[in-house]
């Protein structure tokens, strides 16, 4: 089936198959935020445990197709014991990534300079690159990391 | 309840050929894409030439606004509007089809027609609206809207396994309720209601029935007057016509009684700076400028349509749904779970199903590289989602252009996506 390895490569389809992290962690101390996409009802459910400016713990549970879910699982491994800011580093990575964010930032932000992609810097989240091409998908890979943003706010907030 | 819904099928060398059908449809050799195997007619249908060539034609050789000129060519844009107004009343069996046939924008425009026209005139805070677990949200949306002006209580005919409605106790579900909101067939699961038998029931306790046919209309012939319901909505573009069309159809004394919706030109008598009066029927509910090539083009689908013969549509998608049935379940056996009544006979041209792990995202994006086009999502009908306890599903429906070798794509296509996620 020529054309589709690029979507789904075999990491994709191994952590869509046996997906890391899976699971809920008692809230609190743990934040929980639901991530949902209203074109094909897939929702997900991210529980972070933060402590000291570090993300120590990170679980996934929820419903959705390869995509949605190997990208969670793969953001779950990328993300996990890693420093707050390291992570809304990846965050903006991984966006730029899917092509949806640039590296200069206009609004004003502190400019985070992106590092070029490859498998080196973003490792196996590499294998997410080839979502890029089939634009109907993007949103499926973004909905975890969109949903990992609103639970590191609520996290700050509470 | 029995569903006495059945259409008189003729003999089997009348039905129609799919292949010769599919010649008159442009799409299919213009596209760009080969194969090119549409099963997606539910979400939309694909136009024959006729069509396209009539709105063409229009455009090219008698364009004006309608009910405004007095010079010719505008009664003759004006003429061809109305003709199209009354072909889609007889098209539907409607007593009077020149009043009471209202172009709106599509189904969902004319389900808030009718909930903000009717609804709003009729609901008080005590009042029950009625509806079933299979409606669309076009069906459902609207009166919820309405219920945060009104207050009245919503309600919900269940589903059983099968995807029928749970009528057993209607008489019961019926008490106290105004206005039975109901579809034809459901666009995920394929189930016929047995609608005339429902609207009596609901005649005897009151209440008003809205019917639901954009599923229905396209596919089988329907004749609101056997039906009995009080008001109908349909949607041009899941019948061959063009987008931007669709209409309310409702009873002289419904539409009478309606509040205008949108207001504006064409659906007043007279402005002043102290107020309005409102026009006469159905243009009171017409405010501005309406779809006129796209009522033309919809006039000349529904002349496709007659002259193929619904009963020879209707013949050849059950012919169509009955083998794909029988070839899903044979080839992929335990990996296919399909949703909705068993028989095909219970059933419209429209298979919804679920692969054993396989997301329905996944199933539409593997079939899209063989060239098989489904729809894979909720379908707009999320309590119908809830209540079969999926998130989503995928979604083949066939119309008069398909043919089995179609069917025999997406099931190959099928066997491929099983062992490609194996
Ligand atoms: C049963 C049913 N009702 C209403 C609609 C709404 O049609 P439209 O989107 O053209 O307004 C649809 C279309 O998806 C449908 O399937």
């Amino acid at each position: 089936m020529s054309g589709l390895e690029d979507l789904y490569r075999e990491i994709i389809l191994d952590h869509y198959k046996n997906p890391r992290n899976h699971g809920t962690l008692p809230t609190p101390p743990a934040v929980m935020e639901q991530g949902y996409n209203p074109l094909c009802g897939d929702e997900v459910r991210v529980y972070l445990l933060i402590e000291d400016e570090e993300l120590k713990d990170i679980r996934i549970e929820g419903q959705g197709c390869s995509i949605s879910r190997s990208s969670a699982s793969l953001m779950t491994t990328a993300v996990k014991g890693k420093p707050l800011s390291e992570v809304r580093r990846a965050v903006k990575t991984f966006k730029k990534m899917m092509a949806l964010e640039e590296d200069s930032d206009l609004y004003g932000e502190e400019i985070i300079p992106f590092e070029p992609i490859n498998e080196r810097t973003v490792g196996e989240l590499i294998a997410l690159q080839g979502v890029v091409k089939f634009p109907v998908r993007i949103k499926c890979a973004t909905l975890p990391w969109n949903t990992l943003v609103q639970a590191l706010e609520s996290a700050v907030q509470s | 309840m029995a569903n006495e819904l059945v259409v008189e099928l003729p003999d089997n060398d009348k039905v129609l050929d799919a292949q010769t059908v599919k010649q008159d449809f442009p799409i299919f050799k213009e596209v760009g894409q080969d194969p090119f195997v549409y099963l997606d007619s539910a979400a939309s249908a694909q136009r024959p030439s006729k069509v396209l060539e009539a709105m063409d034609s229009y455009y090219h050789t008698t364009h004006a606004n309608v009910h405004r000129g007095v010079y010719r060519v505008a009664e003759q844009a004006t003429n061809l509007y109305e003709e199209a107004r009354s072909h889609l009343g007889r098209f539907l069996g409607a007593p009077k089809p020149e009043l009471e046939i209202v172009f709106t924008k599509n189904a969902t425009e004319a389900f808030n027609l009718f909930a903000h026209g009717y609804g709003r005139k009729i609901l008080g805070p005590n009042d029950v609206v009625l509806l079933t677990k299979m409606e669309h949200h076009a069906n459902i949306v609207p009166w919820m809207i309405l219920r945060e002006q009104i207050g009245f209580e919503i309600r919900f005919i269940d589903i059983d396994a099968e995807g029928q409605l749970v009528l057993d106790n209607i008489e019961q579900q019926l008490k106290g309720v105004k206005i039975l909101g109901v579809t034809m067939a459901s666009n995920v699961l394929g189930t016929l209601n047995p609608i005339k038998q429902l609207t009596e029931y609901a005649h005897q306790e009151g209440a008003i029935v809205i019917a639901d046919g954009a599923q229905y209309s396209p596919h089988l012939p329907t004749n609101l007057q056997v039906l009995g319901v009080d008001a109908y909505c349909i949607t041009g573009h899941k019948m061959l016509g063009p987008t931007g069309i669709g209409a309310l159809w409702a009873r002289t004394s419904i539409l009478e009684e309606m509040y205008p919706f949108l207001g504006g030109g064409e659906m007043i008598r007279n402005v002043t700076t102290e107020g309005f009066t409102t026009n006469d029927i159905p243009h009171k509910f017409e405010a501005g400028t309406p779809p006129i090539a796209e009522a033309v083009g919809l006039s000349a689908a529904l002349t496709y349509l007659e002259e193929i013969g619904l009963e020879n549509i209707r013949a050849h998608e059950l012919s169509l749904t009955s083998y794909a049935m029988e070839q899903l379940h044979e080839r992929l056996g335990s990996e296919i779970k399909i949703f909705g009544p068993e028989n095909p006979s219970a059933r419209s041209g429209v298979i919804s199903f679920e692969l054993k792990d396989v997301h329905p995202h996944d199933v539409s994006q593997i079939l899209d590289q063989e060239g098989v086009c489904v729809r894979a999502g909720h379908h707009c009908a999320k309590p119908l989602m809830t209540s079969l306890n999926v998130p989503a599903t995928a979604r083949a429906s066939f119309y008069l252009y398909n043919t089995e070798s179609d069917v025999d794509s997406l099931v190959s296509a099928l066997v491929k996506t099983v062992e490609f996620f194996r």
